[in-house]
């Protein structure tokens, strides 16, 4: 292969992701799969939307959400977006020690997100919004919770990747697998911003 | 890195494969299997239906029965069928080695497998699915369907549903980027364009009937209120989803049809297929137009008049491309020399009763008229028509033309014609007749009928026709079996007209496909270079080791655990009268057990790399190398 300035090193190509049949294949079939998961959170939001207003004998949204909190998990998970980008831009440099310790710090902030959250929800429990309540809140716990399954499973994948990469070490194998679990990490990223405007914001001015 | 691999036997062979004709051949079983069962279910609602006020069955059992038929029929018959000639084929006509994940592809398979047992087992534990296949509420929340019937339907088509989705990324993963050398998208067979929107339409489609499930299942099982109205819930937003899911579903149902038949049509014209852009183009359009006409089913259901004119129009507007595509056949035909195997009988008789299938389709998109045709023998009679008219016409035409590359065998030719002909007559005599049973006012779904309102004879020759459609299968099966004691002695291009990719290598496929990867030159690449004289494809690369995947366990055993897992969820709330059931199951053990499987065996697929193994030029030069 002939390396132009730009390469690391000549062993190291400009995308290495998509360096293999294997690695092209698991780009082009992770973004299929992402087709499918908007179309999957598309119908989620479009039950919210239809179901909203019917809160029954339990608190209203404007009632139940603050606002302070859930900017700051946003914020939280922004930032950890951000810090994914990070980590792969120092895995094209192949600067392995910057890209783990980038996904060290997405992973931190994908637990941070997720522990507010549960607080979120426990305290939503406590003012009487179960997900047996009304329709409103079977709807709100379906959306927000399979957003965050999303994220639990992503901060157990990347951790698997930062272990196996300590072990194989950085190549035309792993690089893809890291690859793809950043674009699943923006995807549910973009989700929480629709769910942050759709549901949180939306819901404050009723 | 030539490693070792250890090669399976037997059936482990077949549990481990991750070659996408052995896992085509799985699929045919599967499917086979399901359509079995499903073909028994309408037997049996025929024979209640054959006079009136009949009582072989009751009329819980006959809900039990037109639920399970159609929930069968659609997503464990038909989509596996599909599948089977996708896999096998597919990957042939692009002149790949494999597909783009051969792993998830085996993964596809057994979970499809899976959720489809799961569904059927409810026969056995004896709570049946019973509120139709389209399970509208409020008929199916726990207040009026309280038994596990409808959690089997809810869990059962979440697990083949997931299954499905992921064969439909596979393939477009597969056509996107394994497609040889020359073979460009305006290359590509029908068939294998058919697949392509097929299986797109299967990644936007099938994931919003995957969020209807599992909101039914929350309601059904912990509570939920979507669907429950005293706590704000709607029964209209199960229908939107059910149909926004359902109306492109009955497309991926029939594109690899008009797929199959526009390379039957022109091989067996031995012409190239007309118009083969606008083909493609209608291919695409109907598969877009696909998702915008939902609500024809919901005409009476109240959207308002606004709503209902305008999803009228967009369903109208499907007829044109599907006009587009009859004609583009007829014209094939024309002129050709026409060989009426029975691949091409079936074929060419798709074309007429697709036809019918088609017209009544646009009677029923006219709102006001449906008023009068919904819920009655008229839809029925449209749907076979579509379905059975249309689809299982052309999986039987593609099972006879593809039938030697998968097993090497022809299948019997005036068994065949014979079988087609029962077949044919039998569906005509079943369906033909319902339309007039709709118009005169026989509703769908309802187990029995009084005399004497003009339903008594036209009934029993529906049902005569059925027992001949059944015989028909039957015969099928016996060429099957027949077929299968004779030796395994066919050529490359055993119909002598092939004109794609398939055609170029042996019958059965070894498990390399091509020992050098092909050269495209043009459209109908194989006829191209037999009309210039060539006795085979140029190549693109020199023979050289090829490198395969291994063969795995795990996708197998990953299925198993969501199985485990759909009973664990599904019985948690049940009394077993035993302390110890009572506790796994109460406390979600078991389904925390099944996930637990399955997520392990993700977990080992992510950090266990797989070298496969390459079979070398000299094992090419052997030909001894179908494992
Ligand atoms: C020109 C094309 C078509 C048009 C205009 C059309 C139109 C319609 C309409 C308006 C209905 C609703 C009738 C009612 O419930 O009152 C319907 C039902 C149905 N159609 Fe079609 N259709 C077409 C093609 C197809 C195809 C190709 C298939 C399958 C391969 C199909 C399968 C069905 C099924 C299964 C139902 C009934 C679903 C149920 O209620 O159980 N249709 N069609
Ligand atoms: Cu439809």
């Amino acid at each position: 292969m002939s390396a132009p300035a730009h390469h690391v090193d000549d062993q190291w190509p400009h995308e290495p992701e998509k360096a293999t049949l294997e690695g092209r294949n698991k780009v082009i079939g992770f973004w299929l799969f992402l087709g499918g998961e908007a179309v999957l959170f598309g119908t989620l939001f479009a039950t919210f939307l239809a179901l909203r207003n019917q809160i029954g004998d339990g608190p209203s949204a404007a009632e139940l959400f603050k606002l302070p909190m859930i900017a700051t998990v946003t914020a939280i998970l922004l930032v950890s977006s951000l810090t994914s980008v990070f980590a792969i831009q120092a895995m094209h440099r192949k600067e392995v020690k910057a890209m783990l310790n980038w996904l060290i710090v997405t992973v931190i902030l994908g637990f941070c997100f997720l522990g507010m959250e549960i607080y979120e929800f426990v305290e939503y429990v406590h003012e009487g919004h179960t997900f047996t309540t009304s329709a409103f809140s079977s709807s709100f716990y379906t959306l927000v919770g399979f957003h965050g399954a999303h994220v639990a499973f992503g901060v157990a994948w990347i951790s698997i990747l930062i272990a196996q990469v300590r072990k194989k070490g950085l190549n035309l194998v792993t690089a893809p697998k890291v690859y793809v679990s950043a674009i699943y990490w923006h995807f549910i990223d973009v989700v929480w911003v629709f769910i942050f405007t759709v549901v949180y914001l939306m819901g404050k001015v009723g | 890195m030539a490693h070792t691999v250890k090669r399976h036997r037997g059936i482990m062979d077949w549990l481990t494969t991750v070659d996408h004709k052995k896992i085509g051949i799985l699929y045919l079983l599967a499917g086979a299997l399901f359509f079995g069962i499903g073909g028994i279910e309408a037997i049996l609602i025929r024979i209640q239906l054959i006079k009136p006020m009949n009582d072989f069955v009751d009329a819980q059992t006959f809900n039990e029965l037109i639920t399970m038929h159609g929930t069968t029929m659609i997503f464990l018959g038909a989509m596996p069928i599909i599948l089977a000639l996708m896999n096998v084929i597919v990957p042939l006509q692009i002149g790949a080695r494999d597909v783009a994940f051969p792993f998830l592809n085996a993964l596809g398979f057994w979970t499809f497998f899976f959720g489809g047992i799961l569904l059927n087992l409810s026969w056995l534990i004896g709570s049946v699915p019973d509120a139709g296949w389209t399970s509208y509420l409020p008929l199916a929340s726990v207040d009026y369907s309280n038994s596990h019937g409808v959690d089997f339907y809810t869990i059962g088509l979440q697990i083949s549903g997931l299954g499905t989705l992921i064969g439909g990324i596979n393939f477009l993963a597969t056509i996107i980027n394994m497609r040889a050398p020359g073979m460009s998208f305006m290359r590509m067979p029908m068939f294998t364009w058919a697949s392509f929107i097929t299986s797109a339409l299967i990644l936007f489609a099938f994931p919003a009937v995957t969020v209807g499930l599992i909101l039914l299942m929350f309601d059904r099982l912990f509570g939920g209120n979507f669907f429950y109205v005293p706590n704000g819930g709607n029964v209209v937003l199960w229908q939107h989803i059910f149909w926004i899911f359902g109306h492109p579903e009955v497309y991926i149902l029939i594109l690899p049809a008009f797929g199959i038949i526009s390379d039957v049509v022109s091989t067996f014209s031995r012409k190239r297929l007309f118009g083969y852009s606008s083909m493609v183009f209608a291919t695409v359009l109907i598969g877009f137009l696909g998702f915008m006409v939902w609500a024809h089913h919901m005409f009476a259901v109240g959207l308002g008049p606004v709503a209902n004119a305008l999803f009228s129009i967009a369903t109208m507007l499907i007829a044109v491309p599907t006009g587009i595509k009859i004609f583009n056949w007829l014209f094939t035909m024309w002129g050709g020399s026409i060989q009426f195997t029975a691949a091409n009988m079936y074929a060419i008789s798709f074309i007429p009763t697709f036809v019918m299938g088609g017209v009544t389709g646009v009677m029923l998109a006219s709102a006001p008229a449906d008023f009068q045709f919904h819920d009655t023998y008229f839809v029925v009679a449209h749907f076979h028509y579509t379905i059975v008219g249309g689809l299982v016409l052309g999986l039987f035409a593609g099972l006879h033309y593809w039938w030697p590359k998968m097993f090497g065998r022809m299948l019997n030719e005036p068994l065949g014609k014979v079988t087609f002909w029962l077949f044919w007559i039998g569906f005509q005599l079943t369906f033909f007749i319902q339309h007039f049973l709709g118009l005169l006012g026989m509703q769908r779904r309802v187990f029995t009928y009084l005399p004497n309102q003009g339903f008594d004879k036209m009934n029993l020759v529906s049902t005569i026709g059925a027992i001949m459609m059944g015989v028909g299968v039957i015969l099928f099966l016996v060429n099957v079996v027949i077929t299968s004691t004779k030796p395994k002695n066919l050529g490359n291009d055993p119909w002598g007209d092939g004109r794609t990719l398939e055609w170029t290598i042996p019958s059965p496929v070894p498990e390399y496909n091509f020992k050098q990867t092909p050269l495209v030159r043009g459209y109908d690449a194989w006829w191209k270079e037999k009309m210039e004289g060539n006795t085979e494809m140029p190549a693109a690369e020199p023979v050289g080791s090829i490198h395969m995947p291994s063969p795995s366990i795990l996708p197998f055993m990953m299925s198993v655990g969501l199985f485990v897992a759909g009973f664990g969820f599904m019985f948690a709330k049940d009394d077993f009268g035993n302390t110890a059931l009572n506790f796994l199951f109460g406390n979600h053990l078991i389904a925390a057990f099944g996930l637990l499987i399955t997520f392990g065996c993700m977990f080992l697929r992510s950090v266990k790399d797989d070298h496969g193994y390459h079979i070398e030029p000299e094992e090419l030069e052997q030909k001894g190398v179908k494992a």
